[in-house]
């Protein structure tokens, strides 16, 4: 057997620590981004959330460029988040909800604790369309553009940081 | 007393769930009447991966996101939809990552190359050792 067959082995062994050694440092990125990103929002008519509000309907996302929230009151990071949609708020920006699998009272009980920053909120109780939207999770949101398509989605809770990212896009989506 | 303070925080200790408080949707554990539905349906399931446990399919998953898609599926196709549209209805929101089931797609060559390569391999090193 010459000498490069014999340290083959060994060589496969150390491709493969490698191999291991880069996917625990350059974790994958587990988000599934919809793909309708780019594409009209799908049509609902949801009902309302709670009796306050306004119910939403996908018609109701246009005119100017609008931020759809996907929430919940029992989703942690959606307590955060909140804050920094009145942020947002404050700085013009209309914003819509959608709660997923929710109760009026909790709805309720989670905007008087937190604070709310929506002008609409629909009730989506089996997450119907969340799914036709392409959402994965709580919290999400997308951009929605003055014609009803889809400018940006944002996965996760957007962050104080992400302000300025979150205007940008509504600006773009002018 | 501290111990009673104890035991009253042991047996009133919830776990901290992401989850909401709703039921499951009406269809995401009951079959289907018609069991040819309910076949297609866990077909289908079978091939659908959950968004939210990954690398588990929606028939598997407990996570409260794939009962919702189990509902979905069960109402399209008790509604007389085929499985391929609701499939690919996903496809359109979530992309191929959604289904399980392999596509022509250049990325999946490999996988169905594969079995080839490895035969045709076996076949040589047989001929090799026939030869000898």
């Amino acid at each position: 057997m010459s000498r490069a067959v014999r340290f083959a082995p060994l060589a496969l062994l150390l491709v493969v620590i490698a191999a291991l050694i880069w996917r625990l440092a350059t974790p994958t990125d587990s988000n599934v981004p919809s793909k309708l990103d780019g594409r009209p929002i799908p049509a609902f008519d949801l009902g309302a959330a709670l009796e306050a509000k306004p119910a939403l309907r996908s018609r109701d996302l246009t005119g100017r460029p609008r931020l759809l929230n996907i929430f919940a009151s029992w989703c942690v990071p959606c307590v955060g988040e909140v804050k920094v949609l009145q942020q947002l708020r404050a700085r013009g920006v209309a914003i819509d909800g959608i709660a997923i699998r929710d109760r009026p009272e909790d709805v309720a009980a989670f905007l008087a604790s937190n604070g709310d920053p929506y002008e609409k909120i629909g009730d989506d109780p089996q997450s119907a369309v969340q799914i036709s939207l392409g959402s994965s999770g709580v919290p999400e949101s997308f951009v929605v553009d003055g014609k009803g398509i889809i400018r940006y989605q944002h996965i996760g809770p957007i962050e104080p940081a992400d302000v300025p990212l979150i205007l940008a896009k509504l600006e773009q989506a002018r | 007393m501290k111990r009673v303070a104890i035991l009253v925080a042991f047996l009133s200790a919830q776990p901290l769930l992401a989850d909401s408080n709703l039921p499951p949707a009406y269809w995401a554990d009951r079959q289907l009447p018609d069991p040819r539905d309910e076949a297609k349906a866990q077909a289908l399931m079978d091939e659908l991966r959950c968004l939210v446990c990954q690398g588990q399919s929606i028939a598997d998953s407990d996570a409260e996101l794939a009962g919702d898609m189990r509902d979905l599926v069960r109402r399209r196709i008790a509604a007389g939809e085929k499985p391929s549209a609701i499939r690919s209805w996903l496809i359109q929101r979530y992309g191929t990552w959604i289904s399980y089931k392999p596509t022509a797609e250049p990325a999946a060559w490999p996988l169905w190359l594969a079995p080839l390569a490895l035969l045709l391999i076996g076949a040589w090193l047989i001929r090799r050792r026939i030869k000898r």
